[in-house]
């Protein structure tokens, strides 16, 4: 029963970290209708800024936010530098475009920081477990992780709901030419947006990054997982991106606690323990074909443009 | 139909004497490395014709086409592992093996379209790439040995170099001559036509999806011939080769080149790999050149180095 607790938490926490990754990319494609494949990149590029910033600082909360300005510097950067001449081209163009980049940030990378990875380690006050109800203990980084994907999600909302800007975004979402034509400066928005959504996929890079360790091409799978909840949430609805990760952050962590164990009772032991492990992985990518066989345009489309 | 003589072309049939003279060069230099880089390449390209000829030809862009690679790979390695080690078996089994797995994901990756096509096709790739991870018998994460290469009853042999080389280039040269006829078919027509405005097909009585799926089919399985070639060439295949990397490679090669021409793909092989290959003895950072210039490829050479030729032959 604990042991459902505890991994249901994991889940959680693991979803809502994934949603930081998710929101970014569903807001870029949504808004600007641009796939970007080198969201992945700006994940690690958020862990090795921390690494390095803790490191340097030798404080955690302070190199971690060194690290979220820097990620959000990057992101403006990159959206100035080279992003922007490929809005309106075709798909393809920028899938070619950003794979480019994901090529450039792996070897900027072995080149700065060397092929080893790098570990970030936890203060002694986020190591400690919380006992979160009687008996059940939790570790309180892991909390953290949860409250501060929360609180980033009720900011998102507030932002994107409640703001100018906010609905400036939304009004992007749904019309770029009439926005622009209402004479908003666009091009701002758009890189606004971008830096807004590199700087939530540093938060989630460097925030995994004590968990496991900081090493080339870890954006890669992830980036695939959250392309899957952008998919699996309707393109462009952030609200069906939280729902989305939160989903597949449990389903693919209780998959991998409980299949095994499952499988057992059904299949022999040597055919169970061999099934179990693929069986897991793919489970994430099993849901969303069933899905998108089903509701070719998600669980939670956006508003039709 | 009678090719015209123009930039393009021309610079299509000198390739295609470049590469069937190859092992001549090879040979009087002694420069054997040239010839097992080539059939890697020559190998590349024809996996990357066949995904032209969904994505350039039938507009369906497909992320998970390097699935194929490693479906043929794995028909060839686990038949050679069991002990079947002729070709005559393992070839038609690496083709059918591939047909029906594309038959499968077609089916029900094309009721969706745009996005949601390249994200279901890249998560069948990924669902493959898992199963033979899981696949301890066969090697697992690590991979496959091919300790014997396909045997052809001493009608050929696959050890040889120049006589594999003469082999890939041969299914590179028919799988290209196969895509031309299929392009400029009734069937072709249709396909292309269903790219342009499905509705319209629809309309005038066309099952556009059946046109669809065939033309899919027949690309899997021309990339599962190109998977059993590299098992061959590798003697090994592990889940790596269906990594989404790869297909974004492949992809990667059709654009470069120019995608929906015919020779595109074969460029955009060539290109890329040579790249690749060149930058990586000069540095050992490659992507940090390599990366750039794909990004600058695409923001000025609209159309692939096709495109650019084409531009050229018209000014």
């Amino acid at each position: 029963m604990y042991l459902v607790v505890e991994q249901l938490l994991n889940g959680l926490q693991f979803g809502l970290l994934l949603f930081l990754l998710a929101a970014g990319l569903t807001l870029v494609f949504g808004i600007m209708d641009f796939v970007n494949l080198a969201h992945g990149s700006l994940y690690m590029m958020g862990a090795y800024f921390a690494a390095t910033f803790v490191a340097w600082t030798g404080s955690f909360v302070l190199g971690a936010l060194l690290a979220l300005g820097a990620t959000l510097l990057l992101g403006i950067a990159l959206e100035y530098v080279a992003l922007r001449h490929l809005y309106g081209r075709d798909h393809l163009d920028q899938v070619l475009a950003t794979f480019g980049l994901i090529l450039f940030f792996n070897d900027a990378v072995r080149l700065i920081w060397g092929p080893a990875g790098l570990a970030l380690p936890l203060p002694v006050w986020l190591t400690v477990p919380v006992e979160i109800i009687p008996g059940v203990f939790y570790p309180a980084y892991r909390l953290m992780i949860i409250a501060v994907a929360l609180a980033v999600a009720a900011l998102l909302y507030l932002v994107v709901m409640r703001t100018r800007v906010g609905m400036l975004i939304r009004a992007g979402a749904s019309n770029r030419e009439m926005i622009g034509a209402l004479g908003i400066n666009i091009k701002l928005l758009f890189t606004l947006v971008f830096g807004l959504g590199a700087a939530l996929a540093g938060l989630a890079g460097l925030m995994q990054a004590p968990i496991l360790t900081v090493q080339i091409g870890m954006g890669e799978n992830i980036l695939i997982l959250a392309f899957v909840i952008i998919v699996i949430g309707g393109i462009g609805s952030i609200r069906g991106a939280f729902m989305a990760a939160i989903f597949v952050g449990v389903i693919d962590t209780m998959g991998r606690a409980f299949l095994p164990d499952l499988l057992r009772k059904v299949l022999s032991g040597a055919a169970a323990s061999t099934a179990a492990p693929a069986l897991s992985s793919m489970l994430i990518y099993l849901l969303m074909a069933i899905i998108l066989v089903v509701r070719p345009e998600g669980l939670f489309p956006a508003a039709k443009r | 139909m009678m090719p015209k003589l123009n930039v393009s072309n021309s610079v299509a049939a000198l390739l295609c004497a470049a590469l069937v003279l190859l092992p001549v060069y090879s040979a009087v230099t002694g420069n054997i490395f040239i010839l097992t880089l080539f059939t890697r390449i020559v190998i590349y390209a024809l996996a990357a014709a066949s995904l032209n000829l969904i994505m350039g030809y039938g507009g369906m862009m497909s992320f998970g086409h390097a699935a194929y690679l490693g479906v043929g790979g794995y028909a060839v390695g686990i038949l050679a592992a069991e002990g079947i080690g002729s070709g005559f078996i393992q070839w038609p089994v690496a083709l059918a093996v591939s047909a029906l797995f594309a038959l499968v994901i077609g089916a029900l990756s094309l009721r969706t379209r745009g996005v949601y096509f390249i994200m279901i096709t890249l998560a069948f790739a990924q669902m493959a790439y898992y199963v033979t991870s899981g696949l301890s018998r066969y090697g697992g994460d690590d991979g496959l040995t091919v300790y014997k290469r396909s045997d052809f009853a001493g009608l050929i042999n696959l050890s040889n170099r120049s006589q594999f080389y003469y082999l890939c280039l041969a299914c590179l040269f028919g799988g290209l001559y196969l895509i031309w006829r299929i392009v400029n078919s009734r069937f072709g027509l249709v396909v292309q036509g269903v790219r342009s405005n499905e509705q319209r097909m629809q309309a005038i009585g066309f099952h556009a999806n059946r046109y669809r799926l065939v033309c899919f089919v027949i690309a899997g399985t021309i990339c599962g011939l190109a998977g059993a070639l590299l098992a061959n060439n590798t003697d090994f295949v592990s889940p790596a080769v269906m990594y989404w990397t790869r297909s974004g490679d492949l992809m990667v090669m059709v654009i470069l080149g120019g995608m929906g021409s015919l020779f595109g793909p074969v460029i955009g092989a060539i290109v890329y790999l040579l790249l690749e290959e060149l930058l990586s003895q000069v540095t050992e950072y490659s992507g940090l050149i390599l990366g750039p210039v794909l990004l600058l490829i695409v923001v000025f050479a609209r159309g692939g180095i096709m495109g650019l030729l084409g531009r050229m032959s018209r000014a």
